[in-house]
């Protein structure tokens, strides 16, 4: 390594994006390159003084104060007056040229009224993105994070991982073969999903605290061929995907649903 | 109407969890960038509007870089329009820019035991150092100095690949450490 090679190298090192490799390459540059080594004490030093310095510094209160105000909230729902009197207040400068006030309004119109108009899409897109993350998952590889259909496996994996402890049913006796656990993202949000085989077909079935609209009941779709089943309880969305016929699958729903109940304790 | 109420309230909630932790971070970018504390503010402001209307397609994993490259665009597209506004027009005295810092004349020192030793500066002396900085070695170097992120998370806020970043890094610090020493501090 001469001290060109070494010198953009000496910069990751101090990053930590070396691997040990080239970390060690390095050192033994550094060791025998008094030039190199001037430098790198330099950069250290330099890295250390501004770790040490605030050069971040905390966001005043009132930035926090007027962004949480710019926000729509539970309460700025309801009582919209206030929220649009401070969003009025016009901005010390005229930053955007009235653009940021304008975007605020826009959106916090859009985020009460727009999106609620959308709602009744919302249920079809989040259908659409389930059965995408199916499609994704039966490509080789990617089904399964933890493989065991040892369900006391399968739980604790997700612990950490996504925010939501899956109920993992083992209903291996019942034809419904407990294959693992993956890890997806739908809608922004880590899910998990427990996945089950019926003869050939996969099962998905993707389990979030809030993906959709809650239903209490089951409601059927399809979707590009595949049966979607969507229901809560317990607090938590239910997905279930499969190209198997619909008879099975409200089988399987059935099946998860019952043990689900009985788990419940009354 | 109360569960779409809710549903509503869900995703507020979710969208306040996720990104308002962040707000120390996108603040600190948006200093550095533009300069001054007032145009910060409103860049931040619009940020965290823009990050909500796109939170629907916000896909993870790592909300403090994507909330860092809105940020990024809004400064961006605002500088744009002033340079916009002042070729169409005469620079009004209130929007004229602060002056411009006068780039550091960056030559290596020589490698003499007096350059080895670094003056100590206070922090508002060392932000000045980095605030002097040309685009794009200030953005760079405050992503990975400030807001602490990998070079994969620098080079896609930026857009750019993971050399480019490792090479404004290297030319951002170069610049800084000639700056430093010629800035009045005290050599330890």
């Amino acid at each position: 390594m001469n001290c060109a090679e070494c010198e953009i190298l000496l910069h990751a090192l101090i990053d930590g994006e070396l691997d040990a490799g080239h970390a060690r390459d390095v050192e033994a540059h550094v060791a025998g390159c008094s030039a190199c080594a001037a430098k790198l004490k330099w950069l250290r030093d330099m890295r250390q003084a501004m770790a040490a310095a605030d050069l971040k510094q905390a966001a005043p209160a009132a930035l926090h104060r007027r962004i949480e105000a710019a926000l729509p909230s539970p309460e700025s729902l309801v009582t919209a007056p206030s929220a649009w009197r401070q969003l009025r207040q016009p901005s010390r400068r005229s930053f955007f040229g009235g653009f940021a006030v304008g975007a605020a309004v826009s959106a916090a119109i859009a985020a009460s009224i727009v999106l609620t108009v959308l709602r009744a899409d919302q249920e079809a897109r989040i259908a659409e993105e389930v059965v995408s993350a199916h499609i994704r998952s039966l490509q080789a590889g990617h089904l399964m994070d933890v493989a065991t259909s040892d369900r006391h496996t399968v739980k604790p994996w997700f612990e950490g991982k996504a925010d939501v402890a899956p109920p993992v049913i083992d209903l291996t006796a019942e034809g419904f073969t407990l294959l693992g656990g993956r890890l997806d993202y739908i809608d922004g949000e880590p899910v998990a999903s427990v996945v089950y085989r019926r003869r050939q077909h996969v099962i998905n079935l993707f389990v979030a605290r809030r993906l959709g609209v809650e239903r209490a009941a089951v409601t059927n779709r399809t979707v590009q061929g595949y049966n979607v089943r969507h229901w809560s309880s317990a607090g938590l969305d239910f997905w279930a995907v499969c190209d198997l016929d619909p008879v099975e699958l409200d089988e399987f729903v059935g099946k998860i649903s019952a043990a689900m109940q009985s788990a419940r304790p009354s | 109407m109360a569960g779409e109420a809710n549903a509503e309230q869900d995703r507020a909630r979710r969208f306040r969890d996720a990104a308002l932790p962040h707000l120390d971070d996108v603040c600190a970018l948006a200093r550095y960038l533009m300069r001054n504390t007032a145009d910060a503010e409103d860049a931040v402001q619009e940020c965290y509007l823009r990050a909500l209307r796109h939170f629907d397609s916000y896909r993870g994993p790592a909300m403090k870089p994507w909330l860092l490259a809105i940020l990024r665009n809004v400064c961006n597209a605002e500088f744009a329009r002033r340079s916009r506004q002042e070729a169409a027009a005469p620079a009004h005295p209130f929007d004229a820019e602060q002056p411009v810092e006068r780039e550091p004349m960056w030559q290596e020192a020589e490698a003499s035991p007096e350059a080895m030793l670094l003056r100590r500066h206070d922090d508002d002396t060392i932000r000045r150092l980095i605030i002097a900085l040309p685009q794009p070695f200030r953005e760079t170097i405050v992503l990975r100095e400030v807001n602490d992120l990998s070079y994969q998370d620098i080079a896609e806020v930026a857009g750019v690949p993971v050399g480019t970043v490792m090479s404004r890094l290297a030319r951002a610090r170069a610049m800084l450490r000639s700056a430093w020493n010629a800035a009045e501090g005290t050599t330890p």
